[in-house]
């Protein structure tokens, strides 16, 4: 399947995926995300059971102390 | 446009600043010289020694309530700015009530865990109004990393990697930068209503 993530195309060689898969495949470790997957917020209780299908528009933004 | 109609736009809105520390308290000055109308300030802290390498604050306002502090130094700057305080501890609940009826939100908190609540919740419940991050500022140099980039509602300032550490302290240059940047947001999307 293809999805953009943060704006750039990605393709992936299975139908679905959750984003804690997501998160692991792309190595994304930080602690404090945001994620969106076609502008609506996906809070981190969903993340092992909301799936990521064909043509979605996800966005994970990091966020990090300071200011 | 010239000053006086920049001035005659940005009195008719109310920008809400939840945090006022280093992003908070300097990006609130920056939009009260340009006139700004209201302003609403949430913060629970008081001003300490440490607060001083960045913060708009002065040594003998040490001790006070950030907000009763901010407030009293805009004042000397714009008296016609009107301030709206609040000496409170924002979460889930009481962001909504508080910055609902805000044209625009500024975060502007120290920890990446209260920049999420503040996010997470005007993405779920406030979804039309424009919030303005700052994500990675600690530390000094490398001012051509720090940027500015749109993500639908969510306008984010910052480096996005810079995170404070004991040896990489929020320091007044770089935390203006973005404090300022999201000044410089605010008016963008105000001026071009």
């Amino acid at each position: 399947m293809r999805i953009t993530l943060n704006n750039r195309p990605e393709s992936f060689d299975k139908e679905k995926i959750s984003i804690s898969e997501l998160l692991k495949i792309k190595n994304y470790t930080f602690k404090m995300l945001v994620i969106k997957v076609n502008s609506k917020l996906v809070k981190k209780d969903a993340y092992n059971i909301f799936e990521i299908k064909e043509g979605d528009n996800v966005t994970v933004l990091h966020l990090v102390s300071g200011g | 446009m010239t000053f006086d109609e920049i001035k005659s736009k940005l009195k008719n809105h109310t920008i809400g600043i939840a945090g006022a520390g280093g992003l908070g308290s300097n990006c609130a000055v920056a939009l009260a010289r340009v006139g700004i109308g209201k302003l609403i300030i949430s913060d629970f802290d008081i001003v300490s020694e440490s607060n001083l390498n960045r913060q708009y604050f002065f040594r003998d306002q040490i001790g006070q309530k950030k907000v009763i502090a901010l407030k009293e130094n805009i004042k000397r700057i714009n008296p016609e700015v009107e301030i709206i305080t609040n000496d409170i501890k924002l979460n889930e609940k009481n962001i909504v009530e508080i910055y609902k009826d805000c044209d625009v939100i500024v975060e502007a908190f120290d920890l990446a865990e209260m920049k999420k609540i503040l996010i997470e919740t005007c993405l779920s419940e406030l979804s039309e109004k424009p919030v303005i991050i700052g994500s990675g500022m600690a530390g000094w140099g490398n001012s051509n990393d720090i940027k500015f980039r749109q993500n639908e509602n969510l306008y984010i300032c910052g480096d996005e990697k810079s995170e404070i550490a004991v040896d990489n302290p929020p320091l007044a240059p770089r935390v203006g930068i973005v404090a300022n940047m999201q000044a410089n947001t605010v008016l963008e999307i105000l001026l071009a209503k």
